[in-house]
């Protein structure tokens, strides 16, 4: 068979196959819905992690580090300890809080003033405060930054006051998690739908089928135009859910800019990328033609022309 | 052309619809298989067209052993015979030229040539102008030939009827049947199942009987020499 054959005969699957999705449109709609909705959910979850991954690249400013130096150190030494820990890559900023400026701040905020004045000297040791740069601020990074810093001498310890930080990168972590069993889960109710929808059809047009093999159509060319309707609501219900995910991003936004306004920050609900859609549809795509495969696979073969 | 040696036909059920039948059909030869109802004609058929399989013997049509050609190669082989139905076997939801065109469709041809060759497939069984009309909208008569139309157009060698007048009066079923001897005239093989005794006589084929699966007079020689040659 002759290449420009075989692309008429695939125009003409694909052709028929729109027009029978066309006949029946409450059908076809409310199928197209079902896929869409189980392609929605996983979407949905990936876009929440790729948002709170956004999100958290403006509070990352928040993680910082107190390195406290030993009680002999000077403030000297403190300020060249500053100068080479700015050199540090992944450092953002290094500010020195001396011993003297650690009790003033001490005594008014923590209300102990009185006990203070009781001690002939200072107690406190001179601290270096670290602000690293955000994409230097994984839970990795951060932990290799205070390992290095605790291993000078001059220090005595390090405090990451970037727990919670930890925690929130393991809750994306369960939630990346959770995308993939959705995807899967889901991945496999879509290819259930439409392998039963590609059954269904198959049995309404049994005649048919039995005719067409009759006259010589080969397996391949009876199982074309429902490969290509599998394929159709794939795709078809890729899009909705990529429709239902912009629906819902609209209604998200003027709540989410409130929320944000109110934590100080300037952050905007962003929708899928041009990838991520390419992977929606591509996803949808390849799940409707497996299903109608393994529908069409099971159940053609079954049909054989009895005269 | 066609070639059974002792064949024979066991259907699931036990029944047994052939008993050791074999008979030789010339290229360019048009042979009617008789008897009566039950009598194996339709199994017979099915056998030559690959809708059944033989339980004992070998079926050969032109010049291929059809036990040993494999399922892929079915649907090819298919598309060199033209098989006309008593049920006729037409797509009920589809207009005329789509159901003469089917056969055309699956073997790739392309468009204009589809068009044509319905056109012309049409024209000889008589039925030109009615390309858009739905098979229940023609009578039982016109149904039949619309069938014939889609078994010849894809210019068969070998064309198979089963009992293709069994539903019409005696005028159509000669009428019919005039229309397998043109094709038999410019070289297609055909084998026409009937149980019509007159329409025998009227056109005086050769004529393969058969009583109860079993061969009566005719040639029961399967001309083994001739067998042998091929």
């Amino acid at each position: 068979m002759s290449p420009a054959t075989l692309a008429i005969r695939h125009a003409q699957a694909l052709l028929g196959a729109l027009g029978r999705l066309a006949r029946s449109p409450l059908a076809t709609v409310f199928t197209l819905l079902v896929i869409g909705l189980a392609l929605t959910l996983p979407a949905a979850l990936g876009l929440l992690v790729t948002n709170a991954e956004v999100a958290t690249g403006g509070f990352t400013q928040a993680v910082d580090m107190s390195v406290y130096l030993k009680s002999g150190v000077s403030l000297q030494r403190a300020q060249r300890l500053a100068e080479r820990a700015r050199t540090i890559p992944g450092v953002q900023s290094v500010t020195v809080i001396s011993a003297t400026q650690g009790l003033r701040e001490f005594r008014k905020y923590s209300g102990f003033g009185a006990a203070l004045d009781a001690l002939h000297s200072n107690p406190l040791p001179n601290v270096l405060h670290i602000v690293p740069q955000p994409r230097a601020s994984s839970a990795v990074d951060l932990e290799r930054l205070r390992h290095d810093l605790a291993a000078w001498p001059a220090v005595d310890m390090v405090q990451l006051d970037a727990q919670w930080a930890l925690r929130f990168n393991a809750i994306l972590g369960v939630l990346r998690r959770l995308v993939s069993t959705a995807a899967v889960l889901l991945g496999a109710g879509v290819l259930a739908v439409v392998g039963n929808t590609i059954r269904l059809e198959i049995l309404n047009r049994r005649a048919e089928i039995e005719v067409t093999k009759l006259v010589g159509g080969s397996n391949a060319f009876v199982r074309r135009p429902f490969l290509y309707t599998g394929m159709l609501y794939g795709l078809g219900g890729a899009v909705l859910a990529w429709l239902i995910l912009e629906a819902v991003l609209i209604g998200l936004t003027g709540p989410v800019a409130r929320l944000a306004q109110l934590y100080g920050s300037g952050f905007v609900l962003t929708g899928l990328t041009g990838r991520q859609c390419g992977e929606l549809f591509g996803g949808g795509l390849a799940l409707g033609w497996l299903g109608a495969w393994v529908s069409a696979h099971r159940h053609l073969r079954n049909i054989e022309p009895r005269a | 052309m066609i070639e059974l040696q002792r064949v024979s036909k066991r259907y699931p059920n036990g029944r047994e619809a052939l008993t050791n039948v074999s008979f030789f059909v010339d290229r360019g030869e048009m042979v009617f298989v008789t008897g009566r109802s039950g009598a194996g004609k339709s199994t017979l058929l099915k056998l030559i067209a690959l809708l059944e399989r033989p339980s004992r013997g070998t079926v050969s049509v032109n010049g291929r052993n059809l036990g040993a050609l494999k399922a892929r190669h079915i649907p090819a082989f298919r598309r060199q015979i033209g098989v006309v139905f008593q049920d006729h076997k037409l797509l009920a939801d589809r207009p005329v030229f789509d159901n003469v065109a089917l056969p055309l469709v699956v073997a790739g041809a392309p468009f204009p040539e589809i068009s044509k060759r319905v056109r012309a497939a049409l024209d000889q069984v008589g039925l030109l102008g009615k390309e858009r009309m739905l098979p229940m909208e023609l009578s039982v008569g016109e149904q039949q030939r619309v069938g014939i139309a889609r078994a010849v157009a894809g210019k068969p060698a070998l064309i198979v009827a089963d009992e293709p007048t069994g539903n019409l009066d005696p005028e159509l079923s000669i009428e019919v049947m005039r229309l397998f001897k043109r094709f038999r005239d410019v070289g297609v093989t055909v084998l026409v199942a009937t149980h019509d005794q007159h329409i025998v006589r009227e056109f005086g084929s050769r004529e393969i009987m058969l009583d109860s699966g079993e061969m009566r007079g005719g040639d029961p020689d399967p001309l083994p020499s001739l067998v042998a040659n091929r």
